[in-house]
């Protein structure tokens, strides 16, 4: 035990993790820099695309220092504030965290907030700071934000590069002598705490885990904790580039089992891994069933495609099992689910990984969060959809989630970032100087705000410079209402939002401006309008198309002509039939682009 | 019955709108007719020895060739072809070259019907257009054409253009009916990706087109060509009895048809296919390699039912559900029927016995019947 090193890293998006890690990976020969497809942790296509990591990983290393052979296990964390709870469980998995900060940004609200998590777990933290080689790069002004930041000594921070690779081997010396090699007995009733878990058509699930003490034999009777459920351990081992089967694991030790499981429901990050015969007292710390935060129906384009969109999802739930989904019916798109997501992240991922794994087009709606509404006969009904809300009448009142953000930006940002702070109704609860230029704000902010098009605006308004991340912080009531939106006179109950009384006449007006961009003319004139109850407040018009016919059409034309109505064709495939009016997919998610 | 399509690549100066390949450079004009008289040979075999029922000379400018070439080209055609002895054989004539001594020359040939760019009586609108001819050239041109024995004039006129007027167009209109045209081909101004005109418009250099007025000016259109004998054949194409434009026909109801020249299309009822556009090129491989570079479309049978439907809408005859079940088999048929109901529903749409064609409200929207009727292939 005492020549393993247990660790994660902890960084921003882009600060230059995954590129780091494949050069500890090359440098070990785990990998050869020849075999190395760029950024060998984030593996599935769509982590690569967004240079960002959805799913914890987890590689072992080995290591020649000093005469004595380190077995090193990073354990990769997903880098969205989606995933946060993940973050906490693969940190709580490991002894020391390597801080990666990039020379030419600074550090950003996503890595102090996963930076205080390592601190609650006491980790013993390596600051690195990485881009050293950039012209931009500021090193001495970001040592002074981490030594700020974690009271270290400056000569502490190890400059290095991804890039070129150099500070590299510093790294490796520095797991080894500063990370504390894990505690924890081999004599303990087995303990385990699974971090992650990951589907496999052939295997099924393989989980993820981290052996805090005794140990586990392959064939060994298991019992997990959290579900109660019991299984062989069918196959267990470490993993290396790829997995690599063993008899035993022990305290310390990093590593897979494989136990016939189907879905992922019953694999919860988190949950303790232990004996049947012999089980450990209790349960590691820390363990919580993770909950959807947001909300959105999911329907398919063509309303035949349900069965296979079902299917579909259930598949996605193999090897994810935070996606939640229940079948729900609307009046405009007809039989869909409602799926629960941890984030707008994760939505947008999911519904991407169903049009890519299998084909499926989607109209997603609106989202929402999950709102407590508290009727007059003193029932509480979570309402995650705003057409089940109760009628008015029988409505006490609806309690809706908080948040915990914490934003750090530069100080010539702070103006815009407070105005769009309070737009979303949101209440300043501090505000320090990081350094001369550098703020954190905190604030406390309705989700249901948030998930709306908070980011993409802070984003911009703070020209990407500034970073954000939340917890939930608990329910407060609300002055909520449904604000409706009609085609031609009919409710489309899949446009609709619950929205805040004081926002919603600005809110109607731009959401009708927004349909008029993003319905196409079609054969007769559609009126859009924006009611709350029977009150009209806002209206825009689609102008009919008056002609749809071309003048010519001759020896030539007609190959031209007949490609470009089967094109229209096809976009008209894509588009929902509601009421009379034709409405493509975009528009059912027009709340999010408004300007 | 079968048609032959003769491009003649030149233009005196390039109107605004116009997207068909032609060039103001003149200097290759003696090696194109050698070469375009090499193609007729080289393609002999096209249309298997079937009777040609139509010559039709477009461009570009085809009164850009003197007669002799022309004469030449006609010619040639004879020596090689089945030719109807009632063929009809058109000429795409602008004003400006129709001098009377031209007019004389060409009423020596079989040149039996002659096709005028006309586009506007008023001068406003043919400099917006860039023409390179006055109202007064196109008045004279037609007289003179009718003085010579020319019994078939067909005209071009463009509306939707922004100098325009609904008065001046039914002006426009009118001097054509009482000039005693018996053919009207009258198009709604289109911009065209490329065009001058879409770079101007997009420049903001010159006005926009106005869809409430062009729709305004459809309907002007055919009310008065109605009032006044007037059969709208197809969508854009308006004849007095007895003078529908034969060629054209044959593209609108599945006939076969040969394009000889630099971008001219040919049509077996399998495949379509296109010459290369570039005259260089065209002459070079001619003269060289005896062969004309083309490209090729291979139709599938949902490729044959949509352009069926996509043509046969567009004209006077319709699309009949007969030739459907017949050509295009059950599937196709009860998916046909299917479609269209709706469109019988809103009256775009009208059924005699087992054809259906678009009803005069149905005519402003050809294009998303059409589209709705279609049969994608994904």
């Amino acid at each position: 035990m005492k020549n393993i090193r247990n660790f994660c890293i902890i960084a921003h998006i882009d600060h230059g993790k995954s590129t780091l890690a494949d050069r500890l990976l090359e440098i070990t020969h785990t990998v050869s820099a020849r075999d190395s497809q760029a950024q060998v942790l984030d593996d599935m296509d769509l982590e690569r695309e967004r240079g960002i990591t959805i799913k914890s990983h987890a590689i072992q290393m080995d290591y020649l220092h000093e005469g004595v052979m380190y077995k090193l296990n990073l354990i990769d964390t997903p880098g969205h504030v989606d995933f946060s709870y993940e973050v906490s469980r693969s940190i709580a998995a490991c002894e020391g965290a390597l801080l990666i900060v990039d020379a030419t940004q600074g550090i950003q609200a996503q890595t102090i907030s996963n930076l205080y998590l390592a601190l609650d777990h006491d980790l013993e933290i390596i600051p690195v700071l990485n881009k050293i080689d950039l012209d931009a790069a500021m090193p001495e002004e970001v040592k002074d934000q981490i030594v700020d930041l974690i009271g270290c000594d400056r000569d502490d921070i190890i400059e290095a590069s991804g890039k070129t690779g150099y500070g590299i081997e510093g790294i490796l010396e520095a797991i080894v002598s500063r990370i504390p090699a894990p505690s924890g007995s081999v004599d303990e009733p087995l303990q385990a705490l699974i971090f992650d878990s990951v589907f496999n058509s052939f295997r099924g699930i393989i989980s993820y885990f981290r052996i805090m003490n005794g140990e586990v034999k392959k064939g060994d009777f298991v019992k997990f904790f959290a579900t109660g459920k019991e299984y062989h351990a069918d196959e267990i081992g470490v993993l290396k580039l790829k997995p690599e089967p063993k008899d035993k694991l022990s305290a310390g030790d990093v590593g897979y089992i494989i136990s016939g499981i189907k879905t992922s429901k019953e694999v919860k990050v988190g949950d303790t891994i232990t004996h049947v015969n012999k089980p450990c007292l209790k349960a590691i710390d820390g363990f919580e069933n993770v909950k959807p935060m947001v909300f959105a129906g999911v329907y398919p384009i063509d309303a035949d495609d349900y069965e296979e969109l079902r299917s579909s999802i259930e598949k996605l739930q193999l090897n994810d099992a935070s996606l939640t989904f229940e079948p729900e019916s609307s009046m405009a798109l007809g039989f869909g689910f409602r799926c629960g997501f941890l984030g707008l992240l994760h939505m947008e991922i999911i519904q991407e990984r169903l049009d890519r794994e299998f084909n499926m087009d989607v109209i997603t709606t609106v989202p929402n969060v999950s709102y407590k509404a508290y009727t007059t006969k003193g029932e509480m009904i979570e309402v995650h959809n705003p057409s089940s809300l109760p009628d008015p009448n029988h409505l006490e009142h609806i309690e809706e989630p908080y948040i915990t953000a914490h934003i750090i930006t530069k100080s010539e940002y702070l103006g815009g970032i407070m105005t769009l702070c309070i737009e979303k109704r949101g209440v300043i609860k501090n505000q320090v100087y990081l350094t001369s230029d550098r703020i954190e704000l905190t604030f406390e902010l309705p989700l249901g705000e948030i998930v709306i098009d908070f980011y993409d605006k802070l984003k911009s308004i703070s020209k990407g410079y500034a970073s954000f991340d939340y917890f939930q912080s608990g329910y407060k009531t609300a002055k909520l209402i449904r604000l409706e939106i009609l085609l031609n006179a009919e409710p489309v109950d899949a446009l609709s939002t619950l929205i805040h009384h004081d926002n919603a006449y600005s809110f109607g007006k731009r959401i009708c401006e927004k349909l008029k961009e993003l319905i196409p003319r079609q054969q007769f004139d559609i009126a859009i309008q924006a009611a709350i109850g029977s009150k009209i407040i806002s209206r825009e018009t689609v102008k009919a198309v008056r002609k749809d016919v071309t003048a010519k059409c001759y020896g030539g034309d007609i190959t031209r002509k007949r490609k470009l109505l089967d094109k229209q064709k096809k976009g008209k495939k894509r588009m929902r039939q509601v009421g009379n009016v034709e409405v493509p997919q975009s528009a059912f998610l027009a709340v999010l682009k408004l300007d | 019955m079968a048609g032959i399509y003769i491009h003649i690549p030149y233009c005196h100066q390039k109107c605004h709108y116009c997207n068909f390949y032609s060039s103001v450079s003149k200097k290759s004009k003696p090696a194109f007719v050698r070469s375009l008289l090499k193609e007729i040979e080289l393609q002999k075999a096209y249309l298997h020895q079937e009777i040609i029922s139509t010559i039709y000379f477009g461009g570009g400018t085809p009164t850009q060739l003197n007669t002799f070439e022309i004469e030449q080209i006609i010619q040639h055609l004879y020596q090689h072809y089945n030719i109807s002895g009632k063929a009809e054989i058109t000429l795409e004539a602008n004003p400006d070259d129709l001098t009377q001594e031209k007019i004389i020359e060409l009423s020596e040939t079989d040149i039996n019907r002659l096709s005028l760019g006309i586009q506007s009586f008023h001068n406003t609108d043919l400099e917006y257009l860039n023409r390179s001819h006055s109202a007064n050239q196109a008045i004279e041109a037609i007289k003179t054409a009718q003085r010579h024995q020319f019994a078939n004039l067909s005209i071009d006129l463009i509306y939707g253009i922004p100098t325009l007027s609904n008065q001046a167009w039914i002006d426009n209109i009118q001097t054509a009916i009482d000039l005693g045209i018996q053919h009207i081909s009258a198009y709604c101004l289109t911009v065209e990706a490329g065009t001058a005109l879409d770079v101007f418009i997009r420049k903001g250099k010159m006005p926009a087109i106005d869809e409430e007025k062009a729709s305004q000016q459809f309907e002007i259109l055919m009310d008065v060509l109605y009032k006044n004998n007037f059969i709208h054949y197809e969508i854009s194409n308006f004849c007095k009895q007895g003078f529908i434009s034969q060629h054209n026909s044959n593209y609108w109801k599945q006939q076969k048809y040969l394009g000889l020249g630099p971008s001219a299309h040919s049509y077996n009822l399998v495949s379509r296919q296109w010459n290369v556009s570039n005259i260089t090129n065209y002459i070079q491989s001619v003269e060289e390699k005896n062969i004309v570079p083309f490209e090729i479309e291979s139709l599938t049978l949902i490729q044959q039912y949509d352009e069926y439907i996509l043509t046969g809408l567009r004209t006077i005859w319709g699309v009949d559900e007969i030739e459907i079940l017949s050509k295009y088999g059950r599937e196709m048929y009860d998916y046909f029927r299917k479609q269209i109901e709706l469109f019988i529903q809103k009256a775009w749409i009208e059924r005699q016995g087992t054809i259906y064609t678009l009803t005069k409200q149905g005519k402003y929207f050809a294009d998303g019947i059409a589209s709705e009727l279609f049969i994608t292939s994904d």
